[in-house]
């Protein structure tokens, strides 16, 4: 007995568990505890199984006008979804271009109001056009999916919405590219932004938009301080609620309140697959955009330009097709709380200024970048 | 006798040339290297592009991969060919094509002539500097590194922690000591040939083939050996981040990088074509200064401890730290009290009157915030709904207190409020708790209703608070706490009030001249007493006497007066 025990104690002394684990372990490198094989394999299935779908999806897709022969290795690129948005595409894709952007992806949801027809007019512009059901290609991420596997592998792409402006730290003075070459040459894949929630002040159809028109100058204000973070175990992604729309829309069921927690900007792989919106992503290690250990990363913020007087219509109109998250809840919540009218403005909500304005009030952060 | 340039390149052409044009209009010789991983037309339009000048040459090319021996060889036989080729050249600049002149060439020279033999170079032990990344300080000149650290860390890992593990180490040859510093120098022709041509170079070279990043540690370790006098620190303005990788200089650096009279920056992003019109197509004024680099220094040293430490009692998209790692679960200090609004009637403005701090009532009651002034929202566009508060209870006070910085924050609680929080208060370093315990009976007491429920509420709450004081008593506990019982309490009211605003750290340091006025607890006793009568024992007030408590009175003073 006395044998067996130095024995053991004798292998204990050998063994080093922590290299050992480490050993096992070297698919999370971050240490995360995971049943680390059998998990990163059933991932990576799903992640086959979305290129599949989205391999078959693509098959809803014409070609409307194809310019992707004028792209260059390096190029920037914006994709996008869009139905019926003719109002909001010339301010869109003059913000976009200023930034840097070198060439857009649209993918046209069976618009008909001309949007499309102006897209493809653009110089810079790829236009698909879109037959089947919005919700069955997963709310455009199938299509999206499918375009960025065929023309986006090595390039950073940007996945936006029409309603949706990027605004990354020190984005007044320097264009995207800069933040690119710097996340090339501090090995980051992927960087986050989270959707914020522009309104007006004073109902929403107050001030009517028009085309070409900043929509910012409009709904101009927002909620500073009011978001809850929890973290998706499996996936990695956070999972942000709060804003005005949890605010108004979702006080009775906060846990149904749309997420806010967004990955635009990645440096894409062919290998690389958007799960729910641009909101998670596969492999995982790609919404890994927030640091765990006290410190900051870099990160960026959407502003999300959907409350404005075109929101009323928008909103009955999506909700008689049906085409939205969760059988349209968020919509029909919408529908409810737009019929009286709501002013989503409150005496604590914060005028945009700039961007160092959001860094100070800690929505977004320049991290190392300096 | 000039300056000569040792340029490294190895993309950016188009910069790298504008660059060594502008050396070399100012009376530079330069010495091109490009590395062999550059295709061949981009090297022979390169070397074709700079064909015209005469002084500016390319050596031969090796091999150039972050880290290992290449940038060190190709220092070497630039170097050599500068000080072949060009003789009277005194100083050589190592350079990289990123780096950009900040001062006109001839400032450069000047303060150069000025100090003929001085060696500039940054040159420190590793015992003493704490640059290192990854851990691998001196285990840097004593281990072996044959795998790639980009390409191939986990390779590169496993065979560190081999040789660990089975104690291989190298010798470090005879004479020389270790030192590390930026790779970017500027030494003397003297010292520069000492080290080239030095008889045990060929010892020296094989050593540190295998030493990691000996770009760094080259020059920095053999320059120890021969220098007459050692400036350690570097000419060219370079920052790391807390990778080791260098910052970069954007267009809007131009009035920090102009003040900073550095001679040479890197590295400067491509395509920031307002720094490098400035700089080399500009007139600059020779100032003669030392160079200041402080406010960049600083402006990085930021940056970086932004992105390890991050910003106390922040929570957002990209900082999410694990529990322990907060660095402060809040940003700032918070009171919160506990049992006060029940005993006293006007706790609340009495206590923003003293204090002028924000007071708020039970934030986390059951049916909705009770903020300041009971208005239904708050700073940051918080709601006073009480399930988004309890959707994420921690978030709402770590953001309530964030997006309040600058103002301190009072709020009540008990045990009638979701209990939600009631560990984070407990454990966050920030908040200072001050309990009444038992308190809560008042309220029950003075309220109208049938005794059988008051018994089965005061059994509930009883149970509520003494669980949260247990969570105020574990050893977790780090928030500065206080707790009387009810009766110890009201014993001496006046000095327990003053004690709690003395530790607030009040502005007003004079005594507390006015009370609040406190509950008419006449028959308290007795109330106890009935519950205990009912079996339902209330022991969080302290011993309480059964007959009538001292009837409350403002403390009344009386002016003194002299008497002769």
């Amino acid at each position: 007995m006395e044998t067996v025990d130095s024995i053991c104690s004798h292998f204990q002394w050998c063994v080093n568990y922590k290299a050992l684990a480490k050993l096992i372990d070297f698919a999370g490198k971050t240490g995360r505890t995971n049943l680390g094989a059998w998990t990163s394999y059933r991932l990576r299935l799903q992640r086959k199984r979305w290129h599949l779908r989205a391999r078959r999806k693509s098959r809803e897709l014409s070609v409307v006008k194809d310019r992707t022969d004028q792209i260059k290795p390096n190029d920037i690129f914006v994709f996008s979804t869009f139905r019926n948005e003719d109002i909001r595409l010339p301010y869109f894709f003059k913000y976009y271009r200023d930034l840097g952007v070198d060439h857009f992806f649209m993918v046209d949801n069976d618009s008909d109001d001309g949007g499309g027809d102006y897209a493809a007019s653009q110089p810079d512009v790829s236009v698909w056009k879109a037959n089947g059901s919005y919700r069955k290609s997963r709310f455009g991420v199938d299509w999206l999916n499918h375009l960025q596997r065929k023309y986006a592998d090595g390039h950073w792409t940007l996945v936006v919405d029409p309603d949706e402006f990027f605004i990354y730290p020190f984005c007044d003075t320097r264009p995207i590219r800069a933040l690119t070459d710097w996340l090339d040459a501090s090995d980051i894949r992927s960087f986050g932004a989270m959707l914020l929630d522009m309104y007006p002040k004073g109902r929403l159809d107050a001030v009517p938009y028009t085309r070409g028109q900043d929509p910012i100058k409009i709904a101009s204000w927002f909620d500073s301080g009011n978001y809850t973070i929890s973290k998706n175990n499996l996936f990695y992604n956070l999972w942000i609620q709060g804003g005005p729309r949890a605010r108004m829309f979702f006080k009775e069921e906060p846990w149904r309140a749309p997420a806010l927690n967004k990955t635009p900007l990645v440096k894409w792989s062919k290998e690389y697959a958007y799960v729910s919106s641009t909101h998670m992503m596969l492999p995982r290690g790609l919404n890994l955009v927030y640091d765990e250990w006290g410190g900051e990363k870099a990160s960026g913020i959407l502003l999300h330009a959907k409350f404005l007087d075109t929101f009323g219509v928008k909103a009955q109109e999506e909700l008689t097709r049906g085409q939205h998250y969760a059988a349209s809840q968020e919509y029909k919540a919408y529908a409810e709380g737009i019929a009286q009218h709501p002013d989503l403005w409150c005496k604590w909500s914060e005028k945009y200024i700039n961007w160092r304005q959001l860094e100070i009030l800690g929505l977004m952060s320049k991290g190392n970048w300096a | 006798m000039t300056v000569g340039v040792v340029m490294l390149v190895h993309n950016a052409f188009d910069r790298a040339e504008q660059v060594v044009r502008h050396w070399s209009a100012g009376g530079c010789p330069v010495v091109i290297h490009v590395d062999k991983n550059v295709k061949r037309e981009i090297y022979d339009d390169f070397v074709k592009s700079l064909a015209d000048l005469p002084d500016v040459l390319f050596s031969k090319r090796h091999r150039c991969e972050w880290g290992t021996w290449g940038i060190v060889a190709a220092s070497q036989v630039a170097s050599t060919m500068m000080l072949a080729k060009f003789p009277n050249v005194r100083h050589v600049y190592l350079a990289s094509g990123s780096c950009l002149p900040l001062r006109p060439i001839k400032d450069l020279q000047a303060y150069l002539a000025k100090r003929p033999r001085t060696d500039f170079i940054e040159s420190a032990t590793t015992a003493d500097v704490p640059w290192t990344q990854g851990g691998l300080d001196f285990e840097r000149f004593t281990l072996r590194f044959p795998f790639s650290w980009r390409k191939n860390r986990f390779l590169f890992d496993r065979y560190v922690e081999f040789q660990r593990r089975f104690k291989k180490y190298r010798r470090v040859p005879e004479g020389i000591v270790p030192h590390m510093g930026s790779q970017w120098w500027c030494l003397t022709r003297q010292t520069l040939s000492a080290i080239l041509e030095d008889p045990e170079r060929k010892i020296y070279d094989t050593y540190f083939r295998r030493v990691w990043i000996p770009d760094e540690s080259y020059f920095q370790t053999l320059v120890r050996l021969y220098s007459q006098s050692i400036e350690s620190r570097s000419l060219t303005l370079s920052k790391f981040d807390y990778q080791g990788k260098p910052h970069i200089f954007y267009d809007d650096h131009l009035q920090l990088l102009r003040r900073s009279d550095c001679f040479v920056a890197r590295k400067i992003w491509p395509d920031a074509n307002r720094l490098y019109d400035n700089f080399l197509n500009e007139e600059n004024p020779l100032k003669g200064a030392e160079p200041n680099p402080g406010k960049i220094d600083r402006i990085f040293s930021k940056a970086v401890e932004r992105r390890t430490r991050g910003r106390a009692g922040l929570f957002m998209q990209s900082r999410l730290p694990r529990p322990g790692h907060e660095n402060g679960f809040t940003s700032s200090p918070y009171s919160v009290f506990e049992g006060f609004s029940e005993l006293f009637e006007d706790f609340e403005p009495w206590l923003a009157r003293m204090t002028s701090t924000r007071v708020h009532g039970h934030l986390y009651a059951k049916d909705g915030v009770e903020f300041d002034g009971r208005q239904t929202t708050f700073s940051g566009a918080l709601c006073d709904n009480a399930k988004l508060r309890d959707h994420h209870a921690q978030l709402f006070l770590v953001n309530l207190i964030w997006n309040t910085r600058g103002e301190r924050q009072c709020f009540q609680f008990g045990p009638t409020d979701s209990q939600l929080v009631s560990w984070d208060l407990a454990k966050d370093p920030n908040a200072q708790i001050s309990v009444i315990s038992g308190a809560w009976a008042i309220p029950l007491f003075q309220s109208n209703r049938n005794f059988s429920d008051i018994r089965a509420d005061a059994a509930e709450l009883q149970r509520l608070e003494s669980e949260h004081l247990n969570a105020l008593r574990s050893p977790w506990a780090k928030a500065r706490i206080r707790i009387w019982t009810l009766a110890d309490f009201i014993e001496t009211p006046m000095e327990a009030l003053q004690t709690v605003l003395d530790e607030m750290g009040a502005k007003n340091l004079r005594r507390v001249t006015e009370a609040p006025k406190m509950a008419d607890l006449s028959g308290f006793g007795q109330f106890l007493q009935n519950l205990k009568n009912q079996g339902m024992h209330p022991y969080l007030m302290g011993d309480f006497p059964t007959d009538d408590v001292p009837v409350n009175e403002r403390p009344t003073r009386r002016k003194p007066y002299l008497v002769r």
